[in-house]
């Protein structure tokens, strides 16, 4: 078996990136390691957590069941394209406000999970927010200040609108 | 953990594909959407010496109604599209909703239609629902190819009859008669978990109310998706009564099933919803083929 490297062309927040990678490279620890975008976490690495869930070309998906030679060609969004601590995203404005954080381990794979779910589905009902959400394990709050979150969110977009 | 090494191979059309395949004879191993293989090479469960891609080959993406007013879809059609397709949503909607309780959404963003079925895993539904559905299964190697009937492409936990060289490149399904109801059931200790026990049928009833045709999968009960043979004996051309469809359940859970006992449940109370299960799946598609399906 070869250590060949395939070279991989990426575009990731809108930032095209040109890397050499082993075939075994997974896109989580690429985008961690090689790129360094810190913001997507790795739990368990068989897809039951969703910690590492990113969009991949708009959808939203584990990038640690996807090899990072996959990803040649193709359209990554993380965490860090969302807000900046100064400015958050309305989303995480929501989690922010309503506590639907503690540790935050789990918080990246929600909001991606979330935010095109919410693209898709302006008016959710918690019985619908509860099946999106239900590939992402958190362990501090219950879900039950993630679900308001999504509520207060979805609120505030179509009171601005 | 990471995955060990592999040779890796990105065909763009299924030329390429069962070249590259036919070339790599037992070292070969095709890479669908991932969501089971690339969990197991994470854990070195899995190591293959060499990966097959094939997601860059497009032509093996669609869902296109047959002349017959059935649907054929390619392997690499992604779960998601599946669930999504308003085809799928007409003719099958045991499809749709068999579909949320396949893992996660994410995973269903990604895994694939026939992936799912060729992984074979004995608590996957995808793989239970082929065999229920007796969907046909287009295998091609170089040069080659050949039909499979649903019910005989699985033999064994994780086995089917593809060989190394070959790979699923298409699932045909048949069109259900008018006045045929589905139903899925599963009992599982979260959402998106391994079922404890699932059960899925199809009944088709005649003018005069009584079963033209009765079809039920028992899941997670067995090494594999197990066919009921009961179910048909003692429904079709009879009413579909309490009383009938009780017997099968007794008949299904006493010689039909072999579950195990595991971290997921007891063989016993595998056996004990089994029975309850069977009962709910066959009165659901009872009624739903009396309202037309």
């Amino acid at each position: 078996m070869s250590n060949k490297l395939f070279p991989i062309t990426v575009t990731v927040n809108g930032v095209e990136y040109k890397r050499e990678v082993e075939a075994r490279l997974l896109l989580s620890d690429f985008l961690r390691h090689d790129l360094g975008l810190l913001g997507t976490h790795v739990g368990c690495e068989h897809g039951i957590c969703g910690a590492c869930t990113i969009l991949f070309d708009g959808g939203a998906v584990r990038s640690c069941l996807i090899f990072a030679v996959q990803a040649n060609g193709h359209e990554i969004r993380t965490v860090e394209s969302l807000g900046t601590p100064e400015n958050l995203h309305p989303l995480q404005q929501s989690f922010h406000e309503k506590h639907a954080l503690q540790c935050g381990f789990c918080t990246p794979g929600f909001l991606m999970t979330l935010v095109p779910f919410l693209e898709e589905n302006p008016h959710p009902s918690d019985d619908e927010i509860r099946e999106a959400i239900d590939g992402n394990i958190c362990r501090c709050t219950g879900y039950e200040k993630i679900v308001e979150a999504v509520q207060d969110a979805a609120a505030k977009n179509s009171q601005a609108k | 953990m990471k995955p060990v090494n592999f040779d890796y191979y990105a065909p763009s059309s299924v030329d390429e594909a069962l070249d590259t395949l036919a070339e790599l004879g037992y070292d070969g191993k095709v890479l669908a959407g991932g969501q089971s293989l690339i969990a197991a090479m994470n854990f070195r469960m899995a190591r293959p010496s060499a990966l097959v891609d094939l997601n860059n080959v497009p032509e093996l993406s669609y869902v296109k109604p047959t002349e017959d007013g059935g649907l054929a879809i390619g392997t690499m059609t992604r779960v998601f599209d599946v669930e999504h397709s308003a085809e799928v949503i007409k003719r099958f909607p045991l499809l749709i909703e068999v579909s949320k309780y396949i893992a996660h959404p994410q995973i269903r963003r990604r895994g694939t239609f026939g992936g799912a079925i060729a992984h074979a895993d004995p608590a996957g539904q995808l793989p239970s629902i082929s065999v229920l559905m007796n969907m046909q299964a287009l295998i091609k190697s170089k040069g080659e190819e050949r039909w499979v009937d649903g019910q005989d492409l699985i033999i064994g936990p994780f086995m089917t009859v593809i060989e190394p060289h070959e790979m699923l490149a298409e699932l045909v399904l048949k069109p259900w008669p008018a006045r045929t109801g589905s139903n899925y059931v599963q009992v599982s200790r979260q959402s998106g978990g391994y079922a404890q026990s699932a059960v899925a049928s199809i009944v088709t009833l005649d003018e005069n109310e009584r079963c033209k045709d009765a079809r039920m999968v028992l899941m997670s009960v067995g090494e594999v998706p197990i066919l009921s043979q009961k179910a048909g004996e003692i429904l079709v051309g009879n009413a579909p009564t309490r009383e009938a469809i009780e017997e099968v359940a007794e008949l299904a859970v006493t010689t039909e099933i072999d579950p195990a006992t595991d971290l997921h449940a007891t063989a016993d109370y595998r056996r004990s919803i089994t029975r309850v299960l069977v009962v709910r799946s066959l009165t659901e598609a009872v009624e739903r083929a009396k309202r037309g399906g």
